[in-house]
């Protein structure tokens, strides 16, 4: 079965949320800002005014940084575009969202479960993950246009705040659903039941590492 | 004496062509794993990867936005001499990858790891890497650019000979089950283990692995060549696909590169090379010719030193 593929706005009403299923393909139109450690840091610790008008003007938080350089007459270069893991940001996450009121949240690998229904579910927001995740040329042929770039100076090109014109961006799928279900845990509970076979055969190790399990359906995230 | 100004601009092509184009190889690792591929989500990641390869090719955009830490591996014929030597070969390929940090895009990933300065060329303190190695006879010299990304995929561990094959298995599976995951190392990837040497060499041996040797290339010793085939098809049987979703393609291939170890030990690294498995090769001759690959041809007998008197001389009289 081929996933359905859906054309979303960066600022979605909860019906537009409503009606995604995990593993659905979406396509994003309007603007999406990035927003990574860098900006988390500056706006929720130290304090400062975010420059964009949120979540009026984009409901969208990117964890990426985009291979991009800014041209001496100021215009910008935007290459690829590829998303970061966004484990690590849970410890800004829930104050971002209820701040920013974004909507979706889009990056690599997806959160827990438990993430989604302690602060995505109450917020009304989902997760989008990429695809691949490599697939930055194809993300990139989705950049209309960079509408500016926030706080180049004070935190880098890598961790500014890109400000980014989407037409039809994707591919993304959707990794959490307004229940808070997520899509990896869903695959990993499927894999588990099958991985015992595997490593039948297979030897634990001689020497232990300090702290270590043998549940496989562990993860290393979180 | 190869000139100095057909390694810049030789450096600088590679840059662009690592970042752009998908090596042969690994592309045709990926058609074939896609065509094997029947979980639903999982094909629809491959056909997804497929379509940005092309993309990225057709609009010269780097095929992942996430540009890896671009380094460099330099072989030299022993009568291979560079106009200015060493230093100033070392000084162009730092500056072909400040200038294509620019030029391609690529995103300046190149950080201080604790107080994250960033020079926004991918250039700074020890980056990019520059690792050598030479073989008996020629006078070129061969440029390989890798850029490979991913925080996640790579692992070492310190096994022992009760360890056995049965613990390498084990160590293994446990690296693509923990990083395969959510597909956090981007797989289907070319899987490179090192064993033996010492802590340090082993993961030299495993990143070699992946990086330097190419899909479809076995081992020159056959046991090995069949262990290679064997982790193969074992992580491709873990019932786990791109990122993480259900599916049979973990490893598009799997090369091992071994070093004699401590008489008590048994090193292991696993590397990931993953979906972007950026490398790219130049060998520039004196006449100034420059010959463009993508297979880094690293592990010849002379790299392995695979028989303890090895000599050209002895090599020759056979
Ligand atoms: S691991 Fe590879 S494919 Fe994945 S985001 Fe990094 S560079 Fe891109």
């Amino acid at each position: 079965m081929k996933p359905r593929e859906i054309t979303l706005s960066t600022t979605p009403t909860d019906a537009d949320l409503a009606q995604l299923r995990l593993g659905d393909i979406v396509y994003l139109d309007g603007l999406m800002y990035t927003a990574r450690e860098g900006v988390y840091m500056r706006a929720l610790e130290d304090k400062a005014n975010i420059p964009m008008e949120l979540p009026a003007q984009s409901a969208a938080n990117f964890h990426c940084s985009p291979a991009a350089t800014i041209r001496p007459d100021g215009s910008f270069d935007m290459g690829a575009v590829t998303a970061t893991a966004s484990f690590r940001f849970a410890k800004w996450l829930p104050e971002w969202i209820a701040k920013t009121g974004a909507k979706l949240i889009v990056g690599k690998g997806g959160m827990s479960s438990k993430d989604y229904k302690e602060y995505f579910v109450p917020n009304g927001a989902i997760y989008l993950s990429t695809v691949g995740y490599g697939t930055g040329a194809l993300l990139g042929r989705g950049v209309e246009n960079v509408e500016a770039v926030h706080w180049n100076e004070e935190l880098g090109l890598a961790q500014a705040m890109w400000v980014i014109r989407c037409k039809r961006m994707g591919p993304f799928i959707v990794a959490s659903d307004l229940q808070g279900n997520c899509l990896f845990e869903r695959e990993n509970a499927k894999i588990s039941e099958r991985i015992a076979a595997v490593y039948e055969g297979t030897r634990p190790a001689t020497l232990k590492r300090y702290g270590e399990t043998d549940d496989r359906t562990d993860e290393v995230i979180g | 004496m190869i000139p100095i100004k057909t390694i810049e601009d030789t450096a600088l092509r590679l840059m662009e062509k690592a970042a752009i184009e998908i090596p042969q190889d690994y592309l045709d690792g990926l058609r074939a794993a896609a065509k094997t591929e029947d979980g639903d989500l999982s094909s629809f990641v491959l056909q997804a990867m497929l379509d940005n390869y092309e993309a990225a090719k057709e609009d010269r955009r780097a095929m992942c936005g996430d540009t890896g830490v671009p380094r460099w591996f330099v072989k030299m014929g022993n009568d291979a001499r560079i106009e200015g030597g060493m230093i100033a070969l070392e000084a162009a390929l730092r500056g072909a990858t400040a200038t294509a940090t620019q030029s391609v895009p690529l995103r300046p990933n190149r950080v201080h790891p604790l107080w994250r300065t960033d020079h926004n060329n991918n250039v700074g303190i020890g980056a990019p890497e520059i690792e050598y190695g030479f073989e008996p006879e020629g006078d070129w010299v061969d440029l390989i650019t890798v850029h490979k990304g991913g925080l996640f995929g790579t692992d070492y561990r310190m096994l022992f000979p009760s360890d056995g094959i049965e613990g390498i298995k084990r160590f293994y599976l446990d690296s693509l089950v923990a990083f395969g995951k959510r597909g956090l190392a981007c797989q289907p990837a070319i899987i490179g283990i090192g064993l033996g040497g010492s802590k340090d060499t082993c993961m030299v041996l495993g990143k070699r692995a992946s990086v330097l040797r190419t899909v479809g290339s076995r081992n020159s010793d056959p046991r090995i060549a069949a262990l290679e085939d064997e982790l193969k098809e074992l992580g491709n049987s873990i019932g786990m696909g791109a990122m993480g979703f259900v599916g049979k393609n973990m490893v598009i291939d799997c090369n091992i590169e071994v070093g004699y170890c401590h008489t008590g030990g048994m090193q292991m690294s696993v590397h990931a090379f993953c979906l972007s498995s950026r490398r790219s090769v130049a060998r520039l001759y004196p006449d100034g010719r420059v010959e463009y690959r993508t297979d880094p041809d690293w592990f010849t007998p002379y790299q392995r030193r695979d028989s303890v008197d090895w000599a050209p001389e002895t090599e020759a009289a056979e």
